[in-house]
Order: C-alpha cells, then structure tokens, then sequence
C-alpha cells in the first residue's frame, strides 16, 4: 500500500510539441497575461472560452486533456472551501432564508465565479509546470528576475532552491511513506479518528522526517560544493535559453487572445 | 606501479579536529575521559580524526582506504579535495595548498568526490542536467558540457538513461550518476567515500566494475571501503585506526596481516577466511598466504 502518490500538480510529462519547445520565459509571461485575464473576466461566457483556450492548448501540446484537468484534483478543496465561504457570507438580494442563514443571488453568483476563477488559475499555472521541465522552469525564472539582481534580488538562489525542491519531492514523499508505514506497524493510526487525533497521529512522522531533511540538506551541500559550486557566478550551462521567433510568435497570440477576451467581455457582454 | 610517477595528493603530518564543544561526538570517550591523544598542541578536548597522517596518492595509482566505522576515514577523503583543511600539518593537491582559498577551485577540479549516500549528492531532477552540474560550474562553454556529460555517462554505462528522471533510478544507476557526475568534471583523481555501503551485490558489482575500466583508463582512484573483498584490484592499501595510519603496503602483503584485522576491525573476506579454517583444521598442504592468484588457483584445485 502507497499512503502518497506523486501529485499531478506540477509533474512535467515530456511530449515533443510546440508549447514543449517553447522557451520557458516566454511561456511564463503567458502565464502571467493569462492569470491577469483571468481575474479580470466577469461574464460566464468568457470563462468557456478561457476552457476552449486549454482545450486548445491541451491538444498543441499534444497532452489528454483529461489529465490537464486532473492536475487541478489537489486544489479543489480550496475552491470549494471559497465558493462555499462566498455563499453563505455576502450580502445582497434574498434567495433563500434557513433559520438565521440568508443566501443571497450576489453570494450564489459571487460563488461562481470565485471558484472558477481558482479553478482556472490552477489549471493554467499547472499547465506550466506540465509543459515545461524544472530544470528550465527555474532557469527562465532565474533568467526573468536577473534584472533585479543589480538591487540584491537573490535571483540565482531561489532558482536554485525551487529545484532542489523539486529534485526532493519525490524522494521525500518515499521516505514519509516509509516511516508512516513504520508507525503504522507500531499501532499508528492515521486513518481513524477526528482531525485532532490524526494529526496527532502524523506528530512522529513529522519529527524524523525533518532529522532525515536536515541531515540530506548537510549532505547535499557538500556534494555540490565537491563539485565545484560557488553559486551563480562564473556558471555556464549545458541548455542555455534561446528565445526565438517562435517565441515572441507565441507571446504575441496569448496576449492578443487574453486583450480580445478582456475588451469583449468588458464591452459587448457586461 | 612506476616508482617515479607524479604525487597527485600529498599529505604531511596532519592533524585534524572537528570544531564543536569538547565532549561532542567523542566515541569511547563518554563521561569525560578523554583519550590520551588529546593531548599536545591540540587545545580543544577531541579525539582528534586525524592524528600525524602522513600519506601520498600517487599519479594513477588505485588506493584503497580502509579502516572501522569512525576512524577518520571520510575526514581523510575531505581532505583530498579541500572539504576540510588540516588543524596541523600541510595538504597538497598537486603542489597546490589546500589551505589557500584561491586555490580550492583548482583543487576541486582536480580531485572530484562521490560520497556514500546516493539520494543525497544528486542535484538535478533528470540524468543529463545532474551530471552537467560540475562542468556548469566550471564555468565551461556549452558543447564542451554536452561532450563531456556524453562520455561520462557512457562510462558510467548510464547513456540510455540520460533523459529519465532521476528518481526512476535504482540506487546503483544513482551512484554510478554520481560517479558520472564526477567523472564529467574531467579530474585527474577520483575520491570514493564508500560508495557501495548502500548499493545490492548487483549494484556493487556494476560500480567496481566502472571503477577497474577508469582505472585502466590511468585515472587516479582512492576507494574508501571496508569491505576487504572489494579491493582486490587495488594496487595499495591504507589501514586508518583511530585516525592514525596503522598499516600501508601491497594489497597481498595486507592480506598476509589478516591476524590484525581483527585489531584493525576489518572483516576477513570469505576467501581469506576459509583459507585459514582449512590451514588450521585440515593437513592438506597449504602454504602461508602468498598471492591473491595463489590462494585461488589452490582453492579451485582443491573443489
Ligand atoms: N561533523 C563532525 N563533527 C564532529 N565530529 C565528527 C564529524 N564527522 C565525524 N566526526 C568524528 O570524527 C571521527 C572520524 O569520523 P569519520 O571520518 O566520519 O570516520 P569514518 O568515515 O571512517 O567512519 C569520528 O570519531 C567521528 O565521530
Ligand atoms: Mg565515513
């Protein structure tokens, strides 16, 4: 039995497609454009077609679409959790009225939207990181703030800390997995019980997981600074970025798609 | 072995002390007695790892590095490379000191490390971008990386697996990774710190395996082990107890010492072993230990 599975959320699945080929600086402005329309979306006709987009995406991408929407299976709780939050606390025009709860079309409608919008914003940002490799996910990160690093921004650092957490997401899920199944043997019961009592239960796992954290992090260290790191200076790389054509092809389309759907919605539909 | 080869390490005397509070990690030394060795120049109140080693690598030589749990053994490795600089003594890498800090670079590029742990000395996330680590560092241009990550997993029998993500591998295809990982950095001297405690029989076998074809490829190999069976293709062996160098000689020569081993706290491999029961237990007419080749060619006789 595997208490953990690797998430969905933000697991690369290699393809040969355009979106693939991309270079990763343009695909996180688009990104970025993307998220911002999203926001700005208010009509229920503009996020159908926010969906026809990732249809669209999902199939130049050559990916099944089914397991683009599946990376949002971790997040759904929280919108959930918002629409919910959203019903039963706006004020507005009486819908229905159960004892001393009022909800309102506003909270309903507000509801809606709210849980779309994360929804989206999930879907999208998760469509990122399916598309594109870590190791280039940071690097385009790295190479986007780099600007700032003039002002002490820790570009390089962060860059690299995201892939090292990357590069131990895997093996730390095996080694909570191997220890809950340690406790499991010793009577642990992390299945049974209200909220409190499973937390409890998971206290001794957190505990030697963050000895192992710790003593891997000591190691890591050394390891990298055997093999020659200094931090970001002086570094070359083995896929430098190119940005092509193609690129700046691609950026443009997201932008206009993202402009032509804000202006339709704020002016034809509203 | 050459007489006159080059020195690729050298180290002269040296002494080394983990920093820390005194009664730290001292073994044995529980309830504040101390060891009489921390004594002398050393202030602080350790044992120290290392005490007056004097020992030189030599070009092309494979080195084997024995030596009980806590003998000061990896201490020593991280000496090679200028992980830790010595508390007494000098450490030289190539005539460079590894105390100068403008020199660790050169030093580092010169002797590369795998450490015991596979999971923990991977960085990158797919094969080919861990093993790119080092030249990426060395700050060396691009096709460069690329042909030197090519022939370092080729050698590390890894080039299959150059796209796959590093958690799909077994933990011998990690360790051969990290054993890539060092060779792609093109240093003369390769440091391994007992890089086949974690691995199964198989993986082991494949990691010496790579590491008798670098060796006949003229690389410079210090294995830290304390499995004698895996040193048989050593060309020298060094016996560390307590931090200080107890033994050093010929790789038959060690083996004519296996009353010491238990001194020594090494295991006998089997073939030794069995060797002295049937001298001890039987009159077949078996001589003192001579050769590794000997003994075998004896014991294939005898079944
Ligand atoms: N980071 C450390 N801090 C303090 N003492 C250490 C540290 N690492 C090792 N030691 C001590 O130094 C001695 C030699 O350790 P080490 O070189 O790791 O031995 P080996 O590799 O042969 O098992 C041991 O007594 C050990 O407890
Ligand atoms: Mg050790």
């Amino acid at each position: 039995m595997k208490f953990l599975n690797h998430l969905t959320f933000g697991q690369y699945v290699p393809a040969d497609s355009l979106v693939h080929r991309l270079d990763p600086r343009c695909k996180i402005l688009a990104v970025l454009v993307v998220l911002t329309g999203i926001f700005l979306a208010r009509h229920i006709l503009v996020f159908a077609a926010w969906g026809g987009l990732l249809f669209s995406l999902a199939v130049l991408s050559h990916l099944p679409f089914r397991l683009v929407l599946r990376s949002a299976k971790p997040v759904l709780i929280l919108v959930f959790f918002t629409a919910f939050i959203h019903v039963f606390f706006t004020d507005g025009t009486p819908l229905l009225e159960i004892g001393f709860i009022t909800i309102t079309r506003e909270g309903v409608s507000g509801a809606v939207y709210m849980g779309l919008r994360l929804l989206f914003l999930v879907l999208f940002a998760s469509f990122l990181t399916l598309t594109t490799k870590p190791m280039e996910l940071s690097d385009g990160l790295e190479r986007l703030f780099s600007p700032f690093v003039r002002f002490g921004f820790p570009a390089h650092e962060l860059a690299m800390m995201m892939t090292i957490a990357l590069r131990f997401i895997p093996t730390l899920l095996d080694e909570t997995d191997r220890i809950m199944k340690a406790q499991l043997a010793r009577g642990a019961a992390f299945d049974r019980g209200n909220l409190w009592k499973r937390l409890k239960a998971f206290l001794p796992v957190l505990i030697p997981l963050f000895v192992i954290v710790f003593q891997r992090a000591e190691d890591l260290a050394t390891a990298m600074e055997a093999r020659c790191y200094r931090g970001g200076e002086g570094r070359t790389r083995m896929h430098p970025l190119v940005w092509r054509t193609g690129d700046t092809l691609g950026a443009l389309c997201v932008l206009a798609i993202v402009a032509g759907l804000i202006v339709g919605d704020r002016s034809f539909l509203s | 072995m050459k007489t006159d080869s080059k020195t690729v390490c050298e180290l002269r005397d040296v002494t080394y002390v983990y920093p820390g509070e005194a009664s730290g990690r001292v073994p044995g030394g529980a309830s504040g007695q101390e060891p009489p060795e921390a004594s002398g120049a050393v202030s602080t109140g350790r044992r120290p790892a290392l005490s007056g080693v004097t020992l030189r690598v030599q070009e092309g030589e494979w080195l084997a590095l024995l030596g009980s749990n806590g003998s000061g053994k990896s201490t020593l490795a991280k000496h090679l490379n200028a992980l830790l600089t010595p508390t007494q003594g000098d450490c030289t890498v190539f005539g460079l000191s590894t105390k100068d800090l403008n020199n660790v670079f050169a030093i580092r590029s010169a002797v590369s490390m795998v450490f015991q742990n596979p999971e923990n000395q991977i960085v990158g996330t797919v094969v080919e971008e861990d093993a790119a680590f080092g030249p990426e560092n060395q700050g060396l241009p691009t096709e460069e990386i690329v042909l030197r990550v090519e022939n370092a997993l080729r050698a590390a029998g890894l080039l299959a697996k150059r796209k796959k993500p590093t958690y799909t591998l077994s933990g011998g295809e990690k360790q051969r990774l990290a054993v890539a990982g060092a060779l792609a950095m093109d240093t003369p001297c390769l440091v391994l710190d007992e890089p086949t405690a974690m691995l199964d029989p198989q993986g082991r076998r494949e990691l010496l395996d790579v590491l008798r074809s670098l060796h006949e490829g003229g690389k410079t190999i210090v294995s830290i082990t304390h499995r004698l069976e895996e040193i048989l293709r050593c060309d020298r062996a060094v016996v560390l107890v307590e931090g200080r160098i107890a033994w050093e000689g010929s790789i038959p020569g060690l083996f004519a010492h296996s009353d010491s081993f238990r001194k020594w706290g090494l295991d006998a491999p089997p073939l030794v072993s069995l060797w002295k029961e049937l001298r001890a237990e039987t009159d077949l007419p078996l001589p003192e230990i001579p050769t590794l080749t000997a003994m075998t060619d004896s014991l294939c006789r005898l079944l």
